[in-house]
């Protein structure tokens, strides 16, 4: 009895301290200010040209561990020529403090208009790609990222 | 924590030959606190930020691609894209800091 009450005291213990811990060191990447506006930041981006859904290919973890480093890849499907291309790719992602993630901008010398990174996100959230194409069309896909413990996204 | 101790480390990894039409990958990594502009100190002060905001590749002068990055991006940013091997030649990548400083690397590539 002495025994377990004992050991649930070391496990508060452990777990206050864990707690205390997180805080510590996590603190300051919980300062966030209010989620971004990815429709807004797409408008002024786009001027309300529509965006189809498909040849995007998304490649983002479901759950990510930690928020600080999310690996990110995208891949357009495009025959890379000088006359059909993907210009650009654009990724957004709507609950971190700002929308922009990162813009991608081929050229038919890639070959292969596909590309990764890494990047913060600052809890649970879409990440929203749109390509842009040579002639002008727009591609879009989205993925929901859970996050386990939240980086500080920009 | 703001402040920089040590100059940002390139590093690319690429192959140093392809046949011509070959798709190659290209890999690079900075070392850089990338500080987002979100955090602030222990005093309650934010801290301003500094990122590598824009990446760049060139090959024989010429652009291939580019990456604007946002205060997203993770430390220590990675990217990684295609090009398409069509002649011997030298790829440049340029990272441009918020403060305007640049850092550069080059590597050479036989097509053949």
């Amino acid at each position: 009895m002495a025994h377990d009450l004992q050991a649930a005291t070391r496990r508060q213990a452990l777990a206050i301290g864990t707690a205390a811990f997180v805080a510590a060191v996590l603190a300051p990447h919980l300062v966030m200010a209010k989620p971004a506006d990815v429709e807004a930041e797409m408008a002024k981006l786009f001027s309300g040209r529509n965006a189809a859904e498909g040849r995007i290919k998304l490649d983002l973890p479901a759950i990510a561990e930690n928020g600080l480093v999310v690996p990110l890849a995208v891949d357009v499907e495009s025959p890379m020529t000088d006359a059909d291309f993907v210009r650009a790719v654009h990724v957004f992602a709507d609950g971190n403090p700002l929308p922009g993630v990162v813009s991608f901008f081929f050229t038919p010398a890639c070959g292969k208009a596909a590309a990764s990174t890494r990047m913060r996100l600052a809890q649970t959230q879409n990440i929203i790609a749109v390509a842009e194409m040579s002639d002008g069309k727009l591609f879009t896909a989205r993925q929901e990222v859970k996050v386990t413990i939240g980086g500080c996204g920009g | 924590m703001s402040t920089m101790t040590t100059r940002p480390t390139p590093r690319v990894r690429l192959p140093s030959s392809a046949k011509a039409g070959e798709l190659i990958e290209i890999k690079s990594l900075i070392s850089h606190e990338m500080e987002s502009g979100q955090r602030r100190d222990a005093g309650g002060q934010p801290i301003p930020r500094r990122i590598i905001n824009s990446f760049r590749a060139t090959f024989n002068g010429k652009e291939v691609f580019r990456a604007a990055w946002h205060p997203a991006i993770s430390a220590n940013p990675y990217q990684s894209f295609f090009v398409k091997a069509a002649e011997s030649g030298e790829f440049e990548f340029t990272w441009t800091d918020d403060d305007g400083t640049v850092y550069s690397s080059k590597n050479k590539i036989t097509v053949g």
